[in-house]
């Protein structure tokens, strides 16, 4: 996601909004086919580079990213799951036309969540993700390709992303297509012969469009495609077993080899009457495994001094996946089959807090400005389909298992 | 049925924006009304790192995914 940045905002001022002489005088509606012809090159273009397409940019265009870097730490405790890392965002300007950025990203994960104390072994794990990317800006078309590689001991994935973004209407829209390849590699840290791939597609489709001079919105459709190994290795469901001291027994787990899934998301901010800002967003999500999901949210953003303060409220309801059973009637009962909790009918409800600072307002040596950002996410999911059998009650009258978790993020970012 | 309705609504919003690219139209917020959407509390992504991390969390919690933003690749998810 590339974003228009405050040097860029100030530049914007007189060359992004200042229309060329030739559309200040057109009238609303020019003739249809002086149109038709003017725009055919642009569209042939635009097609071809629809059949390749990714990474949905919500910005305007028609000019470069910030050059800007991150230094984050992320950490994630709940479930029985705690992941930390860092994360590192380094982006520069090379010319006019050309911005390079490189993402350097760690997950430590030390995990002994429901599903592993119940069916396996505690484990530590480390994944480690690289990012590199570019984005050229000729006229009002912004052009982004990127490489993605992530490594952990049992599954490498490697994502090719290309997206084009054209700016209309005086700069008013920016619509972006985008398009990603993705080739994953699953492997069982148990079995050293054991390999599974995974090709994985995503088309999507952005507008961004200036509503009013207080308000802005992003229209975004996102299709992804699987087909491949795509359930957990090591995962198993449970089955009704008569012999079974405690009523069932495990069995691996065996999902569709392809599923594709479908969302569209509607995002908007208004800036209010004083310096503030509020934000609506709604995504409506339907996959080939039968989840259909409703995720909304809103937020307020509220500077003071040189803080920024913000507060989310976001919440998310699913269906279950069509093969999903918390018990399964007895052994291989159906052709698919699957009990990852995330696949569960669900409801999920977050509640996060931001402050940002910003110190060097005047700059220091090449350093233009500088950030420290701390946010906490409260996150609480409701399984309604998936029973906590690490209880120990009764088999049937096990409680739904609610998951607990907080999500931590400090982050400093300078601009220069 | 549902993805199909979903296909032609991608497409048909692809056309328009496609053929609504053939026409100059004036813009009716004018380039000096624009301040506001400049100021950097308007910009839909402010973090890009934070947001692609935040998206990949609820990617691995939940079933959905897309439409929102980006995420990273990898699973990381029990």
């Amino acid at each position: 996601m590339e974003e228009k940045g405050l040097p860029a905002a100030a530049a914007a001022a007189t060359d992004m909004f200042r229309l060329p002489e030739k559309q200040q005088t057109q009238s609303l509606f020019p003739p249809l086919m002086a149109g038709f012809r003017r725009c055919m090159g642009g569209i042939r273009a635009l097609t071809l580079v629809t059949l390749l397409l990714v990474s949905v940019q919500t910005a305007i265009a028609s000019v470069l990213p910030e050059d800007r870097t991150d230094f984050l730490y992320h950490r994630y405790e709940g479930g029985g799951v705690t992941i930390d890392g860092p994360s590192v965002l380094v982006r520069k300007s090379v010319g006019k036309s050309l911005s390079l950025s490189a993402n350097y990203y760690v997950d430590m994960i030390s995990s002994a969540s429901i599903d592993v104390i119940t069916t396996a072994s505690p484990y530590t794990e480390e994944r480690t993700q690289y990012n590199l990317s570019g984005v050229y800006l000729r006229g009002n078309t912004t052009v982004s390709a990127g490489v993605t590689d992530s490594t952990e001991s049992d599954f490498d994935a490697r994502t090719y992303n290309l997206s084009v973004s054209q700016d209309m209407f005086g700069q008013l829209t920016t619509l972006t297509l985008s398009y990603a390849f993705g080739d994953d590699t699953v492997r069982r840290s148990d079995d050293p012969g054991f390999f599974r791939d995974n090709i994985r597609q995503q088309y999507g489709v952005g507008v961004t469009q200036i509503l009013t001079r207080n308000m802005i919105a992003a229209l975004n459709v996102e299709v992804i495609t699987d087909e491949g190994f795509l359930n957990n290795p090591y995962r198993s469901v449970r089955f009704l077993d008569p012999n079974s001291p405690v009523g069932y027994s495990f069995e691996p787990e065996l999902y569709p080899r392809t599923r594709t899934t479908n969302a569209v998301g509607l995002r908007t901010k208004y800036y209010l009457p004083y310096r503030a800002v509020l934000e609506g967003q709604y995504r409506y999500f339907i996959d080939t495994w039968d989840i259909e999901s409703h995720t909304a949210s809103i937020a307020y953003l509220h500077p003071w001094k040189d803080f920024v303060f913000s507060a989310k409220y976001r919440y998310h309801t699913q269906t279950g996946a069509h093969f999903f059973r918390d018990v399964f009637s007895r052994s291989e009962a159906t052709n698919f089959r699957g009990r990852d909790k995330e696949l569960s009918a669900l409801s999920s409800q977050t509640l996060k807090f931001t402050a940002a600072y910003e110190f060097l307002p005047d700059g220091w040596g090449f350093i233009d400005k500088g950030t420290v950002n701390f946010s906490m996410d409260h996150l609480i999911v409701d399984y309604e389909d998936f029973r906590d059998i690490s209880t120990g009650a009764a088999f049937g009258s096990e409680p739904f298992y609610q998951l607990k978790a907080n999500i931590y993020q400090l982050f400093f970012s300078f601009w220069y | 049925m549902k993805t199909q309705q979903i296909s032609r609504i991608l497409l048909t919003l692809f056309a328009l924006a496609a053929l609504s690219g053939c026409g100059s139209i004036e813009p009716w917020v004018k380039p000096y009304e624009r301040d506001r959407l400049a100021d950097p509390i308007m910009f839909l992504d402010m973090d890009p790192v934070s947001s692609a991390y935040i998206y990949h969390v609820y990617e691995a919690r939940e079933g959905a995914r897309g439409g929102e933003g980006t995420a990273g690749g990898g699973c990381g998810c029990n």
